[in-house]
């Protein structure tokens, strides 16, 4: 019993020591495996992200991507392995983390106004149990007009397009007040003014010393939008700064074997090439 | 914009007032009903009184009118606490968890009963029967989601077997207790088809007592509840696990069923939980709202259902509540302000006309256009030759009926005019209407040609569709935007070339 105790005891130190996580990186990922029904989806993950960077998290169908995110959240269980936010477990930092799950996630026709829907981010803040008050409201408005959506406060959600109730999510996100912001294809599907608005939205964030990681589809614009990028695969292929790992080697590494994406990557490795 | 803003801020607190009014209004409801209920009932009850099966009506009424008073107002405040927990449950698409718990409630009842009987008490004691109901729901409830989390068996499986193994063994205890002859035995099976009749004034206290902690925890965490609701990961992610509000709100479903198992039956239990949420869908998109019209429809539900009974006590509680529950369900689905069929109906009927108007308008001025002497605008000479019919007939993809009717219409209105030789023309009204709607039309035009990265050649079929629904602020902005570039002009000239060959004559409504 002593002997394994101190045998675990060395091993966990060993691995703090061997990986050297940075103190208080906004998030910090140890050795994460996580598996649907015996069927893993993500393979030892090693990952530190760094502060005040707008973070990519690319990948094809299927690498574990929204998967990352959520166990990142305890949404999902892990196998095994252990995540920081800025030093502590997640249950203990939620009030720093901002989180915009996918547009498709949720019933639209859901009875509740777009200032309804932008209040729930105050939800924690107002805690257990307590009314919404004038303030909070008025804090949901504030995030609504930051994302060109205050005339449509008492709107019904179902009234919106696609792209005005991605921007309902994004400042439900912002109304929490976080330092982290955890984003799920924020960009998919959304008309050209929603793009610029969340464009125009993470440029916004970074400038204020926020951290945002942000899972997306389109290769194409990966350089224009993020300082970092991380391939993910199941596992992680590579991360870093966009211009160092965004590389025709690197995507084909991620890409590789999908033989359904092979076109789009094909597309990204060119204008990759070519830069 | 800023104006909108104060007068947002201004409203919301007169909403909230107004539903407060409302809720103490139904309040004040349940309070004076009953009175005037009692009244009215007296002279039927008299008249009823002959009949044989309503000699234990009057010892059950053994206070009179007060013991009715007071069952309807606990019959009231069970369909409040049903109609709000139901909301939920509805909302949280657990719909038909309540009906495996009510059926899971029976082998409690016969539980309880055997266990009163064995120490000598009375068999029949409510409060008894309803604690064994209640952890009897209360293990069926914890084992659909104990089914459900810890096998890869799905929701309904869950609920269909829980719901006809419970239910099953229920009725063989209740069978089991018959051939015992201990007791008073008889009654028990009130419990599957209700029957207000049989209960006392201190039944419907319990009952409203329950109904009104329901009431008040359902209050309590509506914030709670209408986030796991409507975003379960989103709930998990800001610390209020979806694992655990399911259970309270589960709980309150099951103090629900058993309360309501006396005046509504097992069996037609999840009628009262469903129905009053699902009528209220149709006359509302607020949440608050939904909430208390569902009450009020339970409320109602419970009230005629409880004094039917009381009156008639051959025919079941249950199946009254469930029948006025019906009825006010198809009246909100026919006639409800917010998704009723009769108004949705006529939303499209206005909104078709709209386009159709806009259609013609549009294609009368751009002939106009046309027509008119280079470098003058469409002056009142012009307008008064008019557009030849069969030209306007091909100018859209409508049909010969759809023409005639947006004709006789706008003729009505006094927007065109039916000149000789089978020509249409615009009046002053109908040009001022025209040069509004081109306006919008090119507006919206300019800004997918400039904003969106849309072909032009495809802008025209978009904004056909779009400018019907462009909101005014939309349309301000617009004009902001086009002033600077097309200064002095009310209509600005197209962005892209009117082609009119192009348009098909074909099917179709138009767009």
């Amino acid at each position: 019993m002593a002997i394994t105790g101190i045998l675990s005891r060395e091993r966990a130190e060993d691995r703090t020591l061997g990986t050297e996580h940075p103190e208080n990186a906004p998030l910090s990922i140890d050795d994460m495996t996580v598996a649907y029904h015996h069927k893993p989806v993500l393979w030892d993950i090693e990952y530190d992200a760094p502060e005040k960077k707008l973070i990519g998290i690319i990948g094809p169908n299927g690498a574990g991507k929204s998967t990352l995110i959520k166990s990142v959240l305890d949404l999902v269980p892990r196998a095994s392995g252990r995540v920081l936010i800025y030093g502590h477990p997640y249950a203990q930092q939620r009030h720093l983390v901002g989180y915009v799950p996918q547009r498709e996630s949720v019933d639209w026709d859901f009875p509740v106004t777009a200032l309804d829907v932008v209040t729930m981010g105050r939800y924690a803040k107002i805690g257990w149990c307590r009314p919404v008050t004038r303030t909070h409201r008025e804090a949901a408005r504030n995030a609504m007009d930051r994302v060109g959506m205050a005339d449509y406060a008492s709107r019904q959600i179902s009234q919106l397009s696609g792209g005005q109730q991605q921007r309902i999510f994004l400042a439900r996100a912002l109304v929490q007040d976080a330092q982290l912001y955890f984003m799920d294809e924020p960009f998919s599907g959304v008309d050209a003014a929603t793009e610029k608005a969340i464009i125009t939205l993470l440029q916004d964030l970074l400038a204020n010393g926020k951290t945002v990681l942000c899972v997306h589809h389109d290769l194409q614009t990966v350089p224009e939008y993020f300082d970092e990028v991380v391939l993910l695969n199941m596992r992680i292929v590579a991360a870093g700064p966009t211009r160092d790992v965004f590389t025709p080697e690197m995507l084909q590494k991620t890409y590789g074997g999908k033989l359904t994406l092979l076109d789009e990557a094909g597309h990204a490795l060119a204008r990759a090439r070519r830069r | 914009m800023n104006p909108g803003h104060n007068k947002h801020t201004r409203r919301r607190p007169a909403g909230v007032r107004r539903l407060y009014t409302a809720a103490l209004i139904l309040l004040g409801l349940t309070l004076a009903l009953p009175g005037a209920e009692a009244v009215e009932t007296r002279s039927i009850t008299d008249t009823t009184v002959a009949l044989p099966t309503v000699e234990k009506l009057v010892r059950v009424l053994s206070f009179d009118d007060y013991n009715l008073r007071v069952v309807a107002l606990g019959s009231m405040m069970l369909g409040i606490a049903a109609g709000i927990v139901g909301s939920f449950m509805l909302l949280r698409r657990r719909a038909l968890m309540g009906d495996a718990i009510s059926h899971a409630t029976l082998p409690g009842i016969g539980v309880a009963f055997l266990v009163m009987t064995s120490y000598g008490g009375s068999g029949k004691f409510l409060p008894g029967l309803l604690t064994g109901a209640l952890v009897f729901g209360m293990i069926g409830m914890g084992l659909v989601l104990l089914i459900r989390t810890q096998t890869r068996l799905k929701e309904d499986a869950a609920l269909g077997i829980v719901l006809s193994v419970f239910f099953g063994l229920g009725v063989a205890l209740l069978g089991i207790i018959q051939q015992l002859n201990v007791g008073h035995a008889a009654g028990l099976e009130s419990f599957i088809y209700g029957k207000t009749a049989s209960m006392l004034a201190s039944d419907a206290w319990l009952i409203g007592a329950a109904a009104l902690v329901v009431i008040f925890l359902a209050t309590i965490f509506f914030k709670e509840f209408s986030l796991v609701c409507f975003d379960q990961d989103y709930s998990n992610a800001q610390g209020r696990p979806s694992v655990k509000l399911d259970i309270i709100m589960m709980s309150l479903v099951v103090v629900v069923t058993v309360i309501g198992l006396q005046a509504v039956g097992l069996i037609l239990m999840i009628a009262l939980l469903i129905i009053p949420a699902a009528a209220a869908r149709f006359w509302t998109y607020k949440l608050g709202r939904l909430i208390l019209i569902a009450a009020l429809i339970g409320e109602v539900s419970c009230l005629l259902g409880a004094c039917i009974s009381a009156l008639a006590p051959r025919i079941p509680a249950g199946a009254v509540i469930v029948v006025v529950a019906t009825g006010l369900f198809i009246i909100s689905m026919i006639f409800g302000s917010a998704r009723g069929v009769v108004h949705g109906t006529a939303r499209h009927r206005r909104v078709r006309r709209t386009v159709e108007r806009q259609h013609l308008l549009r294609a009368l001025f751009e002939w106009n256009e046309e027509h008119a002497v280079p470098g003058k605008p469409a002056t009142d000479a012009v307008v008064r030759s008019g557009m030849p019919l069969g030209e306007l007939m091909q100018e859209q993809s409508w049909t010969h009926g759809v023409l005639r009717r947006a004709m006789r219409r706008a003729r009505r209105d006094d927007l065109i005019r039916t000149g000789g030789g089978g020509r249409v023309q615009l009046t002053i009204e109908g040009l001022a209407a025209a040069e509004r709607v081109v306006r919008n039309h090119r507006l919206w035009e300019t800004y997918l040609i400039t904003h969106a990265d849309i072909a032009p050649i495809h802008v025209d079929s978009n904004a056909d569709q779009i400018e019907h629904v462009l909101g005014h602020a939309m349309v301000a902005e617009l004009e902001r935007l086009s002033a600077s570039e097309f200064p002095g002009r009310v209509v600005p000239p197209s962005p892209h070339v009117i082609t009119r060959t192009a348009r098909p004559a074909a099917t179709g409504g138009g767009t």
